[in-house]
């Protein structure tokens, strides 16, 4: 597919998710996600960190296109757009990890070389990032995520409203960010 | 966690709530109701408001605080974009700046000298100052709370941008009933006004904006 039309099927999905169209959310969220894993692994890997850091940076990228989606224009192209958040929370990222110590180019090179083995799981265990929400935003965030039950039935699971739980959901998600943009890792 | 458990998270959270824009819409409607109703209530127009606004000073004092508003309403328009340009506005605010400097250089060659102390101090400047930053209150928090929605590249810069049209505005509600129309006054103590807005815009942006 050209960029032009990537680009495109990427704007009509998100124009339609913000219009409340959850499933064309998650086609866009889904291809985009590979893109910033990319773009990740080469940073992270120029910056000397591990591998697995990689994935940390795509789940925070992808709270932040989340988190501020509706400061997307549709009317304008989605790019640059896109690439501001990701350039943002990766100089963010860089910033957090100025502090530790460099890794010499050689592990560099190594951890280049063993870069298609990295699986996707991330550093930070669920069960440690849940334990961080208080009830019922833990309940919840379980039960969709690593369950994937959908809301509705989370609500009456829960014995809450539908919308108690998108509530709680929604500041599940916040708080989520704000862990992952904390410097304690 | 994995990324996919969160995408799902993601997407059951599909209600993203206002657009910006028209967040920012709302808040700016919502915070010139509390100036305009403090203006009703504590200032009102000056008397022969229209007369007055045929005297050139009047237009320039006039014209300067609106001209400075509507070009700080297009920045505040961008300012929650990451990908916006906000270089070509901010290049407008010079115009403003221009026509005030050039007011205060022709204020200086028509006043004699013996009036340019009390052009400059003019009837009520501490009420200005007060006024001014009361009035501008209002609009001020009300766009903070509306670019939190925003991912501004600089939230100190987006606070700031949001300080100056809040100044602006109330500046411009202010201009309506003040009396003193010298060049030297507006350059003086509007200035302040603003720029204590815009100052505290800034500081507040730095904190609640980030993101």
């Amino acid at each position: 597919m050209t960029r032009h039309a990537r680009d495109e099927e990427w704007e009509s999905w998100l124009r339609a998710a913000l219009n409340g169209d959850a499933a064309a959310y998650d086609r866009f969220l889904r291809a985009v996600t590979p893109h910033l894993r990319a773009l990740a692994r080469r940073r992270v890997a120029a910056f000397g960190a591990a591998p697995a850091e990689a994935e940390d940076l795509v789940q925070e990228v992808l709270l932040a296109i989340h988190l501020k989606r509706t400061s997307w224009d549709p009317a304008r192209p989605l790019r640059p757009w896109l690439g501001a958040i990701v350039r943002n929370k990766l100089i963010d990222s860089l910033r957090r990890r100025g502090r530790h110590a460099a890794v010499p180019i050689e592990d560099v090179m190594e951890m280049l070389a063993a870069e298609t083995d990295a699986r996707e799981d991330d550093r930070r265990d669920a069960a440690q990032l849940l334990q961080q929400l208080k009830e019922p935003q833990r309940s919840i965030v379980r039960a969709i995520s690593l369950d994937g039950v959908p809301v509705r039935e989370t609500a009456e699971r829960l014995k809450m409203s539908e919308g108690a739980v998108r509530v709680a959901l929604h500041r599940a998600l916040k708080t989520l960010a704000a862990l992952y943009g904390s410097t304690e890792r | 966690m994995k990324t996919d458990d969160l995408i799902r998270l993601m997407a059951e959270d599909a209600r993203p709530g206002l657009p910006l824009r028209r967040a920012l819409a709302v808040a700016l409607v919502a915070g010139m109701g509390l100036a305009v109703t403090l203006f009703s209530l504590e200032l009102g127009f000056r008397e022969g408001l229209l007369q007055a606004m045929q005297t050139p000073r009047v237009l320039v004092k006039i014209a300067v605080v609106l001209l400075l508003s509507i070009i700080a309403l297009v920045l505040v328009s961008r300012a929650g974009r990451p990908d916006a340009d906000l270089a070509r506005p901010a290049r407008a605010l010079l115009v403003p700046v221009a026509i005030i400097v050039v007011a205060v250089a022709a204020e200086f060659l028509v006043l004699p000298e013996a009036d340019w102390r009390a052009n400059l101090i003019g009837h009520n400047a501490v009420a200005c100052l007060v006024m001014v930053v009361l009035m501008g209150a209002g609009p001020l928090a009300a766009l903070l709370m509306a670019l939190k929605r925003g991912a501004p590249e600089s939230p100190a810069r987006a606070g700031a941008i949001a300080g100056l049209a809040a100044g602006a505005l109330a500046a411009t509600l202010y201009a309506l009933h003040c009396p003193d129309d010298s060049p030297f006054f507006v350059a003086a103590w509007y200035s302040i006004a603003i720029g204590a807005l815009t100052l505290v815009g800034a500081l507040a942006g730095s904190r609640v904006l980030r993101w």
